[in-house]
């Protein structure tokens, strides 16, 4: 299974900010979509960074000022970026082992989506559940009738 | 008025497609112990569970044995089943929102991918989708004809639908007559004269998408002596270390069982099924008559996208495949449904966790819901649209508790049903198609199969008495 399923009931919005724009307007957006981590993107809408809560909060600890910085001071420049045939299980072993938490998708250079670790266990809690209800039925038929609750 | 979900207002649930996603969306539907839902099960064709009966293959009775549970389904009083209805030929969006609270569509993945190279076009060159829905006997594919007086056939893909292709395409007719085939295409596979069935993978063995039961059971075929090659079913070595980093026993086990293939001798069983691998069609070749006369192909190698995915990369070798026949089976993807936004970049209804947004706003449409392969393309097994159904079901309860749903002119059960009875006076409720369960299930007893379909629509209704 690739990750191009995940992006498919997500919704076409993904939400992005600049890199010249202030801390303080990309907590806003984090805020209003009540979301983890923000793709950061150049004028053409590829993606350059990524801004998480995380590097946010680590800034704040120590500095009282970070709210009025730009974007491109405290992002993660050095993106992991996915693609819609990726699949999930590789995915989800990057994406723990390398401790991302979001992952944006790009098809042909043009940011499509981004995707949590969050839907990366939903989808394969969702792949197992699916596996064993199937198995389970399969098992009980062969042993005669279903099994009746 | 009250919020709809009482004994005196019930929830009036509109279902588009009966295939295992709307029986699992209204299972769970009635599984809600504080809210009334009435559900109307809609479907294109006059007979209910969709790829299970036109999908799923004949010789795997036991994964049909799943319409028990939807039977159960069925049974519930405030279920209705309305077969052989159509969006958007008999009805439109429209009138579903005049009569019902909440619309889901579940109409799945109804066509194929592309290979998108020259000759995809010619003669004998078909999309598996439509050939496995032949030998199933839907009334819309029976008719169609594939030329079997060729000796070679590839199969494009290695998922599971890829497995059923080669697999029928390589039993005997004692083995396909125990099965609940359709009787035309019993008979034409009958008298196929092929002998070689290729299987072709674009990657290698631990990544082709079919399950372990799968590969085995090509293994096993009475009348076909299965084989690989060593030098494409043993691992390369970006393979290995991903194996190494996160073992997989599944993974292990496949790339066992296709080992062992690939050393097997052939026993002199009259045919061949041949799995090839980290190969990709580049041409399908004319045979000067319009149709397959061969099949080029390059070898591909293997390469680490960014989060580790091995990818197929085109190599400079080149090969000839004389191969007749040719079955594409390199994914599927949805239809938009007429009046209902679609996202074009995944072949899906547009929609956010199973609600259908607004192209414009995205936000959501009041009312309107998706689930199963219509909702996420297709992916996973059957019972994988259980726990997506229920993330959609998840999110109608929650909007029906905010006393977000449509507000229905007249949601009138009885309104509907002459609706419908006017636009479609053919179609069949649920009793009906109980009766020709059991008509079929007669007829294949007589014969030592399963049951034998009724495959045109006014054979059905003749059966029914309606004609």
């Amino acid at each position: 299974m690739n990750i191009a399923s995940l992006l498919a009931k997500k919704g076409p919005k993904v939400i992005t900010v600049q890199p010249e724009q202030t801390i303080r307007q990309a907590l806003a957006l984090l805020a209003d979509h009540n979301i983890g981590a923000l793709v950061v993107v150049d004028r053409d809408g590829g993606p350059v960074g990524i801004l998480s809560e995380r590097d946010v909060v680590r800034n704040a600890a120590r500095d009282e000022a970070v709210f009025a910085k730009t974007v491109s001071a405290l992002m993660t420049k050095d993106l992991i970026l996915g693609v819609p045939q990726d699949d999930l299980e590789s995915v989800g072993h990057t994406m723990t082992n390398r401790r991302i938490r979001h992952l944006p998708v790009v098809d042909q250079r043009r940011l499509v989506g981004i995707i949590s670790i969050g839907d990366v266990v939903k989808a394969q809690r969702d792949l197992y559940r699916g596996e064993v209800e199937t198995l389970q039925f399969e098992l009980t038929e062969e042993h005669g009738k279903p099994a009746t609750r | 008025m009250s919020r709809p979900g009482t004994d005196a207002q019930p929830l009036r649930v509109a279902i588009i497609g009966a295939g295992p996603t709307g029986f699992y969306a209204t299972d769970q539907l009635f599984r809600q112990p504080d809210v009334v839902v009435d559900v109307d099960l809609y479907d294109r064709v006059p007979t209910p569970f969709g790829l299970v009966r036109a999908g799923v293959a004949p010789d795997h009775q036991k994964i049909k044995a799943v319409t028990a549970a939807f039977d159960k389904v069925a049974s519930h009083p405030r279920f209705r089943f309305f077969g052989g209805v159509e969006l958007g030929r008999h009805l439109s969006v429209d009138d579903l929102r005049a009569h019902y609270h909440m619309i889901i569509y579940t109409t799945g993945a109804q066509t194929d991918r592309r290979m998108g190279i020259t000759g995809e076009d010619l003669q004998r060159s078909h999309a598996a989708t439509e050939f496995v829905a032949w030998y199933n006997g839907h009334p819309d594919y029976r008719d169609l004809t594939f030329d079997l007086s060729q000796e070679r056939a590839a199969v494009v893909g290695v998922g599971n639908v890829a497995a059923d292709v080669a697999r029928i395409l390589s039993r005997t007719p004692e083995e396909l007559a125990t099965t609940d085939i359709a009787d035309y295409a019993l008979e034409a596979l009958s008298a196929s004269r092929i002998r070689e069935v290729y299987v072709l993978g674009r990657r290698g063995p631990a990544q082709a998408a079919f399950t372990n039961p799968e590969v085995r059971e090509l293994g096993e075929l009475a009348g076909a002596d299965v084989n690989a090659r060593a030098d494409e079913v043993e691992l390369d070595e970006l393979t290995r270390q991903a194996l190494e980093r996160a073992p997989d026993r599944g993974t292990q086990k496949k790339v066992e069982i296709l080992n062992d293939y690939a050393h097997r001798t052939p026993t002199g069983k009259p045919k061949r099924l041949i799995m090839r691998f980290l190969v990709s069609p580049v041409e399908l070749r004319d045979d000067g008559h319009g149709a397959v006369g061969g099949m080029r192909l390059v070898k591909n190698r293997l390469y680490a996208t960014a989060t580790g995915t091995l990818q197929p990369k085109a190599t400079d070798q080149f090969e000839e495949l004389p191969v007749g026949l040719v079955f594409r089976s390199v994914g599927y993807r949805g239809v938009p449904l007429p009046g209902v936004p679609f996202n074009d970049d995944w072949g899906v209804i547009l929609n956010e966790k199973g609600r259908v947004l607004d192209p414009q706003t995205k936000h959501p449409l009041v009312g309107q819901y998706t689930a199963g392969w219509i909702k996420r393309g297709p992916t996973g097994v059957i019972g994988t649209n259980k726990p997506d159904a229920v993330e959609t079901v998840t999110g109608m309860l929650e909007d029906l508790a905010r006393d977000i749903h449509l507000r229905p002119a007249d949601p009138s059960p009885d309104t509907v049903e002459r609706v419908v009875r006017d636009r479609q006076p053919q179609y069949l409720s649920y009793q009906d198609w109980q009766r020709l369960d059991e008509l079929e299930t007669r007829r294949g007893k007589e014969t030592g199969r399963p049951r034998v379909k009724f495959t045109r629509v006014k054979d059905m209704l003749a059966a029914l008495g309606r004609a």
